[in-house]
């Protein structure tokens, strides 16, 4: 047997059907997730006169344009409506099970897919959608893909792909209080730039990532992509087996036993290469905000907005040399598949709880499982309590596809993972940072350092 | 979809890096059916500027793009792809590409052509204020441009891909039968990694 392998070799070699000279490879998918946007693919393969090759394998769920509030309109517009009930046709017409508005597993494709057990250590799993890379954290080989690729697994259940490098990131020390999975991602992206792990498979490893929630690395992971990666990897462990023991579509009994006795070897060799190494201190994280329009356009909440961008500030209206913190914000968003998990609303809770926000904003969980939780927890009176609105879940003002859209020139305190202009509606100024961090904008109406806040708080 | 090899068109520049797929087309616009053509959306927010290059009338009718740094990063909309293509472009020039963008590119005949900084720059230098033509050979890799000639590397897959006009699932065709024994073989050793179908739960 070969050894020292990386966690991405192994992942590559067992679901390589084939390599052609040029060193692309057929890889098997194991799961292949479907949502409103995917309707460019159905038609194409309705155009050729093709079927779902694996609709067992395939599951559709309704996120990116579904309405959060008065579910039963179906959508705010004729034009919403009817993106949705193209999907429910597509899946109708292939067999694919469906995740539809009114179904109580609905959510954000990639918070549903782990919360079902459908996410597993092993496997591939593609969507056409680039946060697909959230499923990394369980040891996933997971990526995002166009809508001609998405024709092209529903048609062969196999995905054309380039084995790329691996990026090794270790994290070691810890996360000082207030400082979340978030900052850790924003960190190392304005670090190392937006294209700073462009080409590369990234895999997360150190003594701090051992100690992260399932929903902290699925936060890390979602984010990889912004870094340039298309994959980001964590190798499964014990937390990665509590999370997944026990889930819908997890294995069970015999079938749990041989995949835990596969899933032991999902790791990288102790003296597997990688093409780059780079370690990070977390211990001098500070609680992080994006000022541009780049992810990477990222600083410490306790620093000043940096000069190097002109045509990124007057978009977004700051002055180079202005501290960030104090900038005000016109509303908050809590959402998207980045953070919007029990722990990320829990996270912004502990700052909310007996507080008013002093702006409007949107608390839309990623799916509607985080949405009972929450609220057997009672999270959702303290975010209705501090004014905000609490409603059902989907992608909402991430991308504004459902029509919740950020005013233009507005200002936005968001939990979501794109700064990009025009992301949350044109004109829109994004700022990106932690569930408490938006959670603090609330309170204070405008960019305010969490820490402070915390005292005397259970922090989850 | 019809390959091509050659083509000769004229180019605009556009030297602004990072424009990523929220730009080239707004998400608001990705429910439209593609039928009705992609092309009206293209930089649509970024066109309200009248000195914006592509409201030059010189651009109009130009079939190549020449851009900056980390063009079509972002998400993996390929809408992205569909607007430069109903908008009439053929390729687009840039020295380097997020990479889904690239791979929708090529699967919808539009070739991602990457130069080097200082190549595309010499680029960005002629055809600053007036489009000019350009002249592309994927099979040789070469650009011209007036006195200017550049060589290029494109992925011999995706060259085949642009000159035949195929997309991946042609290429998978000839697959068919190791698909179908890697299948077989994948249930039998991996059985934990195919789902149970749970039954429908008949209460909703
Ligand atoms: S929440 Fe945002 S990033 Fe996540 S899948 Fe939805 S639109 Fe994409």
């Amino acid at each position: 047997m070969t050894t020292r392998q990386t966690l991405l070799d192994k992942l590559w070699s067992s679901h390589e059907i084939t390599r052609r000279a040029d060193g692309v490879s057929l890889l098997w998918v194991d799961r292949h997730l479907v949502h409103e946007g995917s309707h460019h693919a159905f038609a194409k393969l309705a155009e050729r006169g093709l079927s779902v090759a694996e609709p067992s394998l395939t599951l559709a769920v309704a996120d990116h344009y579904v309405p959060v509030r008065d579910r039963a309109s179906g959508g705010a517009s004729a034009q919403i409506r009817d993106m949705i009930s193209r999907l429910t046709r597509n899946a109708d017409a292939h067999g694919i099970e469906l995740l539809g508005l009114d179904d109580p597993r609905q959510g954000i494709v990639h918070v549903v897919g782990p919360e079902l057990g459908l996410t597993l250590p092993g496997l591939l799993i593609n969507c056409g959608d680039s946060h697909t890379s959230t499923h990394g954290a369980f040891g996933a080989l997971a990526f995002g893909i166009g809508a001609t690729e998405v024709a092209h697994v529903l048609a062969t259940q196999t995905i054309w792909q380039k084995k790329p490098p691996v990026m090794r990131l270790t994290f070691t020390g810890r996360l000082g209080p207030g400082v979340s999975a978030k900052d850790l991602a924003l960190n190392w992206i304005a670090k190392l730039g937006a294209d700073g792990a462009r080409g590369h498979a990234l895999e997360y490893t150190g003594s701090l990532i051992d100690g992260l929630s399932m929903d902290a690395r699925m936060t890390l992971c979602n984010l990889s992509i912004e870094g340039g990666a298309r994959f980001g990897m964590i190798a499964p462990d014990a937390t990665t087996l509590n999370y997944i023991r026990g889930r819908a579509y997890a294995p069970q009994g015999c079938a749990l036993d041989r995949a835990e006795e596969a899933w032991a070897k999902l790791h990288s060799d102790a003296d597997a290469g990688f093409a780059r190494e780079v370690t990070i201190d977390a211990s001098e994280i500070v609680p992080i905000v994006t000022w541009g329009t780049r992810p990477d356009q990222a600083a410490p909440v306790t620093a000043a907005v940096p000069d190097d961008a002109p045509e990124a500030l007057e978009y977004m209206g700051l002055r180079a040399g202005q501290p960030i913190a104090g900038t005000p914000v016109d509303q908050v968003f809590i959402g998207s598949c980045t953070n919007a998990r029990i722990e990320d609303l829990r996270a912004a809770a502990a700052v909310l709880a007996g507080r008013r926000a002093q702006v409007p904003g949107l608390v839309a969980p990623g799916s509607m499982e985080v949405k009972r939780q929450a609220e057997q927890e009672g999270l959702d009176l303290i975010f209705i309590a501090a004014g905000l609105d609490w409603v059902s879940a989907g992608c909402s003002m991430c991308v504004g596809m459902n029509g919740d859209l950020v005013a233009p020139g507005k200002r936005c305190a968001s939990t979501t993972n794109r700064n990009f202009r025009g992301r949350q509606g044109p004109g829109a100024r994004t700022h990106l940072m932690s569930p408490a961090m938006v959670a603090a904008a609330a309170i204070t109406g405008k960019i305010t350092d969490v820490r402070p806040m915390l005292a005397g708080r259970e922090v989850a | 979809m019809t390959g091509w090899t050659t083509h000769t068109g004229r180019a605009v520049s556009l030297p602004i890096d990072g424009i990523d797929t929220d730009q080239i087309i707004p998400a608001r616009f990705m429910s439209q059916p593609r039928s009705k053509g992609y092309g009206h959306f293209l930089l649509h927010d970024l066109r309200d500027d009248s000195d914006f290059p592509l409201n030059n009338p010189a651009a109009k009718g130009a079939s190549i793009l020449v851009s900056g740094r980390n063009f079509g990063s972002g998400s993996s909309r390929e809408a992205a792809v569909y607007a430069l293509v109903d908008a009439g472009f053929r390729a687009v020039i840039a020295p380097s590409f997020g990479d889904i963008f690239s791979s929708n590119a090529v699967n919808n005949g539009l070739a991602p052509v990457q130069l080097a900084e200082e190549e595309v720059n010499a680029l960005h230098r002629a055809l600053s204020n007036r489009a000019m033509s350009v002249s592309l050979d994927i099979q040789k890799g070469r650009l011209t441009l007036g006195e200017i000639e550049f060589g290029f590397h494109l992925d011999p897959v995706w060259t085949q891909k642009l000159v035949e006009g195929w997309d991946d699932i042609d290429l998978t065709r000839a697959w068919a039968s190791k698909i179908a024994a890697f299948r077989s073989a994948d249930r039998a050793g991996r059985d934990w990694a195919w789902p149970k179908r749970q039954a429908k739960d008949t209460a909703h």
